[in-house]
């Protein structure tokens, strides 16, 4: 028997009729100016077959630095991929793949040096290897062990905050150290689409013009902040023009276009070493896999969308690329491909080996020097572990 | 030695410290070329320029942000806040980033700065102005806490503050900005952060202040002397956090009775922390229950009757007398 439906549909007659509503006159005593968002422009320079699209900017790197290059992308992707399947074999915490992204991550870095310094978002896993983070640190701080989190020496990066947005402002902050010092460092910082949306991201923008601040944001729009499509995060066609708004001047980058990555964050710095202050690098790009391990995307997008986007994947298109220069065949790609994989695994060798928890060292880092009340506090749990045996 | 109000004590001391050390910078709104709306950065930016000292965007949580990328840098910022009620636009970066960064970065970036704000009533100001929201900060690991009551304790506490490796926030009593001059050397005095002081010794009550309410206390310090004979010691705790335990609980072990002042609202206070304190480590010599007189769990009153709020010497000989009466 078919239930009856329950009285909860509002009836027509209900609802307010809503009243026409009738365009004003435009006004004949006041002649208006036009109002207007200006243009940002776009850059690709190799489109999705893996063809240059556009000849004037291909950068002119040699052979070597290209397959560096593409071989950190084919290391991210085989990284992430592995993490994915610790996680679900239970040996890894909730994490935020990057897959899909390579490129805008390998592009964003590229041009630094040594004493620049960048400050990611926690979706930066191509990037921090790319400055010397190490896989099995990566694995630790994932799997939630403190000393993954531990900055390798000689690498000038911030270990990202979780609070989205909330490091943007720390970047403005070291570059203008950076500007009072008259050094010549630069930094980059990156952050995703729905970032922008953040008062934070914003102020940060706004200082850094203010200071002409030697900082370059990066913002990965990979179309969805969990489960918000871009179009409803912003009203703009685009997230680049916040920038100008600013003072900041933009570019709309193809995120999966690595050679226009590494080309407009090359300028970029530039721009900023050279004193010319910051500048806004919108990456559009497509977060391949999921927002976190705790997410279903197929709750908000459709598997057609997605498939759309893996025709457009970075390492794909930069594969035709190097292939097409004969740098690259089918036999060095998997060549290259089970020597990343064998990377990542004897990482996971050495992040097995450490991967012990330290309960004892709870209270350290907190202060330079603990008060007496933390003193008592950590004897006090101390003899808690002793009691239980802890180690 | 010459005689300065608080705002003169601290301009000295953020005068001394830039001159010392070149990683010594101050950022905020106002603070160069107007050199502050109360005057405390008055002179810094004609004598250090406008790279050390920095006229911020009206922006406080970018004004935080900002001073923690400084230190990660290795800069020495002194970042101020122009009221305390409006720490709360920074409430998000001073939690995330200058408590934790240390922590999160195994140690890397040790964050030395300084944040300073105005805090506290008694000036007849607009709403947001005259809060005393210290209580947050204490509750935050990864923070020190430091207030001042007077021209001399400002000033060495602000050089303690600027010289600590670790965040500190400095909170001004503004009713005391001008409230009285001090004799203040020309050096500082070295103090650590974390020690109280004993600002009149006696033996019959404890009463603990701090900052504009440390006046207050000793007023009624000296009533319950001259009126009732009544000797009252009374300890300025300076340091909220980390909180001297020792030297309050050495006093009440003594004196058996206390009362604790603040003017911040009472639940889960300063005083409450105080008191918990006191009655895990000198149960056995009370003689009494602690009182509090603190602000009430109300918003501050607008301006016209905020004399009403704030604590006050009589309210103070009040509670000490039911105190000393308990029986």
């Amino acid at each position: 028997m078919t239930p009856s439906a329950p009285e909860l549909a509002v009836k027509s007659s209900h609802i307010p009729r809503r009243p026409k509503i009738t365009p004003p006159k435009p006004r004949k005593d006041i002649s208006t100016p036009t109002i207007a968002l200006g243009e940002i422009p776009n850059l690709q320079i190799l489109n999705e077959k893996g063809e240059i699209s556009d000849p004037s900017h291909e950068p002119k790197l040699e052979a070597a630095e290209l397959l560096r290059i593409y071989r950190a992308m084919v290391l991210t992707r085989k990284l992430d991929t592995r993490m994915l399947t610790m996680q679900r074999q239970g040996e890894m915490g909730t994490f935020a793949p990057g897959m899909g992204q390579e490129a805008t991550q390998i592009g964003q870095i590229y041009p630094l040096t040594k004493k620049d310094w960048f400050a990611p978002s926690y979706r930066s896993f191509g990037a921090q290897l790319w400055r010397g983070w190490t896989i099995e640190g990566l694995m630790l701080l994932w799997a939630g062990f403190f000393e993954g989190f531990e900055v390798p020496e000689g690498v000038n990066d911030l270990p990202f905050s979780i609070v989205v947005g909330s490091h943007v402002p720390l970047a403005g902050g070291i570059a203008i150290g950076i500007k009072q010092r008259r050094d010549d460092a630069v930094v980059v910082t990156n952050f995703g689409d729905g970032a922008i949306s953040q008062g934070a991201v914003n102020e940060a923008f706004n200082f850094a013009a203010v200071y002409k601040a030697p900082v370059v944001f990066v913002c990965e729009n990979n179309g969805y902040a969990i489960s918000m499509p871009t179009d409803k995060q912003v009203a703009t066609p685009d997230l680049a023009r916040r920038g100008p708004g600013f003072g900041v001047p933009a570019i709309r980058v193809d995120g999966n276009d690595v050679l226009a990555m590494i080309v407009a964050t090359t300028e970029a710095v530039q721009m900023a070493r050279a004193g010319d202050g910051p500048s806004l690098i919108e990456a559009v790009t497509y977060r391949m896999s999921l927002h976190t391990t705790a997410d279903d995307p197929k709750v908000y997008r459709r598997d057609e969308e997605v498939e759309q986007w893996q025709a457009k994947c970075p390492i794909a298109r930069f594969e035709k690329y190097l292939m097409n220069k004969g740098l690259l065949d089918p036999q060095a790609i998997g060549r290259l491909g089970d020597e990343c994989e064998q990377e990542v695994l004897e990482a996971r060798t050495r992040f097995r080996e450490r991967a012990k928890a330290k309960p004892r060292e709870v209270f350290d880092m907190m202060y330079e020097e603990l008060p007496p009340e933390l003193e008592q506090q950590k004897r006090e749990y101390l003899a808690k572990l002793d009691r239980k045996g802890v180690q | 030695m010459p005689k300065m109000n608080m705002v003169e004590a601290l301009n000295l001391a953020l005068d001394q410290n830039l001159a010392n050390d070149d990683r010594v910078c101050v950022l905020g709104e106002d603070v160069a070329v107007d050199g502050g709306v109360f005057r405390v950065t008055k002179g810094l930016l004609e004598k250090y320029g406008e790279d050390r000292v920095i006229d911020t965007p009206l922006a406080e949580g970018a004004i935080i942000g900002a001073a923690v990328g400084m230190a990660v840098y290795g800069l020495r910022p002194v970042a101020e806040i122009q009221f305390s009620g409006f720490t709360l636009q920074a409430f998000d970066q001073i939690e995330q980033n200058m408590a934790r960064l240390r922590h999160r970065s195994h140690g890397r970036y040790p964050i030395s700065m300084v944040m300073r704000a105005p805090y506290g009533g008694g000036i007849r100001a607009v709403e947001h102005h005259s809060e005393s929201r210290e209580a947050y900060w204490a509750h935050t690991p990864g923070l020190k806490v430091v207030i001042p009551s007077g021209p001399r304790s400002a000033r060495d506490l602000l050089h303690a503050a600027i010289d600590d490796s670790d965040p500190v926030i400095f909170y001004e009593p503004k009713a005391l900005y001008r409230a009285f001059r001090e004799d203040v050397p020309d050096q500082p005095q070295k103090i650590a952060i974390g020690k109280a002081q004993i600002a009149r010794q006696g033996t019959d009550i404890t009463l603990i202040a701090y900052g504009a309410m440390m006046r207050p206390a000793l007023e009624a310090a000296q009533d319950l002397k001259d009126l009732h004979s009544i000797e009252a010691e009374v300890i300025d705790l300076l340091s909220i956090s980390p909180m001297d335990t020792q030297t309050l609980v050495d006093s009440v072990s003594k004196t058996g009775r206390c009362v604790v002042v603040h003017e911040g609202p009472r639940c889960c206070g300063i005083a409450a922390e105080i008191i918990a304190r006191i009655n895990e480590h000198a149960f056995e010599h009370l003689l009494a229950p602690i009182k509090r007189v603190t602000g009430h769990d109300i918003h501050f009153p607008y301006f016209q009757c905020e004399q009403h709020y704030l604590p006050d010497a009589d309210t103070i000989i009040e509670a000490a007398n039911e105190t000393l009466q308990y029986e």
